[in-house]
C-alpha cells in the first residue's frame, strides 16, 4: 500500500499550519519559520506526487524549491536584522509605522 | 512500512504545531529542526532518498543555521548569559528530544529491518535525478543559480553597516 493520499494530506495540514502561523504570530523570525514550513510542505507535495508516477520531476522541483528558500531565507534574516536595529523591535505592528 | 509513515507524519504535525506555540524564537528552531527531519524521513519512506538527504544536510542545516545566527545576533545583551543558563533546564530539551528519538527509532528500526529502500514505492534515485534536472531542466539551473547570485547579493548589501560613514563624520566634527 502506498500512502500518496496520506503525503497529500500531511503536506495540506503542515501548510495549514504554516498559514496560521503567519497568520497569528506578531514576532518577524516566526513568520518567516512559518514560511519555511509552507514551503517545505508544498515541497512534500511535489515529492508525493513524483512518486506517485514513479518520475524524477517531482525531486527536480523539490531542488528548486529548496534554492529559492534559501535564497528567501538569506535576504529576510537581513532585512530581519536591519529592522532589528531600525526599530529595535521584531514586532510586525511597529513595523507599520514605516513610511515610503 | 505504513507505520513508520504514520509515525513520522505525527511527529512533524506535533512539532510544527509547539513550533507555532512557542514563545521563545529558541525553542521554536529546536521543533522546527525536528519537524524537517521527519519530513525528512516520510521522503525517505516515499522513495525519494536523494530529496531525503538535501532536506537534512540543507533544509535542517545549512537554513536553521542561518536562523540560529540571526538569534544569537539578536540575543546579544546584558541578558544573554541568563538565558543561556535558562536553555539548558531539561523542560526546553526534553520535548524536541523526544520527538527525535522517535525518529531515530525509525531510523534504526528501517535499517534493522532491511528493506532499504523501503518498499512500497518504486526508488527514485540521485541518478535519474541529475539526469532529469541537467536534461530537462537546465535552464531552471541556471535561474536557480541567478537567484542564489541575487539573494548573495541582495543579503550583503543589507548586511552593511556603513561604518565608513560613521568614521567621516568623527574625523569632520572631532
Amino acid at each position: 500500500m502506498f500512502p500518496i493520499r496520506e503525503g497529500f494530506l500531511l503536506s495540506g495540514v503542515l501548510f495549514t499550519l504554516g498559514v496560521i502561523g503567519v497568520l497569528v504570530r506578531r514576532n518577524l523570525l516566526f513568520v518567516l519559520m512559518s514560511i519555511e514550513v509552507m514551503l517545505n510542505a508544498a515541497g512534500l507535495a511535489f515529492v508525493a506526487a513524483g512518486a506517485r508516477w514513479g518520475q524524477p520531476d517531482g525531486q527536480v522541483v523539490f531542488l528548486f524549491i529548496l534554492a529559492m528558500a534559501a535564497a528567501e531565507v538569506s535576504v529576510g534574516l537581513a532585512l530581519v536584522l536591519e529592522l532589528y536595529h531600525q526599530y529595535k523591535s521584531l514586532d510586525t505592528d511597529a513595523i507599520s509605522r514605516m513610511r515610503g | 512500512m505504513t507505520i513508520v509513515f504514520y509515525t513520522a507524519g505525527a511527529v512533524a504535525i506535533i512539532a510544527t504545531i509547539m513550533m507555532l506555540t512557542r514563545l521563545d524564537a529558541v525553542h521554536a528552531l529546536l521543533h522546527l529542526i525536528v519537524s524537517l527531519l521527519a519530513v525528512a524521513v516520510i521522503f525517505f519512506v516515499l522513495g525519494a532518498p536523494f530529496v531525503a538527504a538535501l532536506e537534512v544536510i540543507i533544509y535542517a542545516g545549512a537554513i536553521m543555521v542561518l536562523f540560529v545566527f540571526v538569534v544569537m545576533l539578536l540575543n546579544l545583551g546584558a541578558h544573554a548569559a541568563r538565558a543561556e543558563r535558562a536553555l539548558l533546564t531539561p523542560s526546553i530539551w526534553v520535548g524536541p528530544a523526544v520527538l527525535a528519538a522517535i525518529l531515530l527509532a525509525e531510523f534504526i528500526w528501517l535499517l534493522a529491518s532491511g528493506n532499504v529502500p523501503p518498499s512500497g514505492a518504486a526508488t527514485i534515485g540521485p541518478a535519474e535525478v541529475g539526469m532529469a534536472l541537467f536534461g530537462r531542466y537546465l535552464i531552471g539551473v541556471e535561474l536557480a543559480s541567478m537567484l542564489l547570485l541575487a539573494g548573495l547579493v541582495a543579503a550583503y548589501h543589507l548586511g552593511w553597516r556603513k561604518i565608513p560613514q560613521v568614521e567621516a563624520t568623527h574625523v569632520s566634527h572631532p
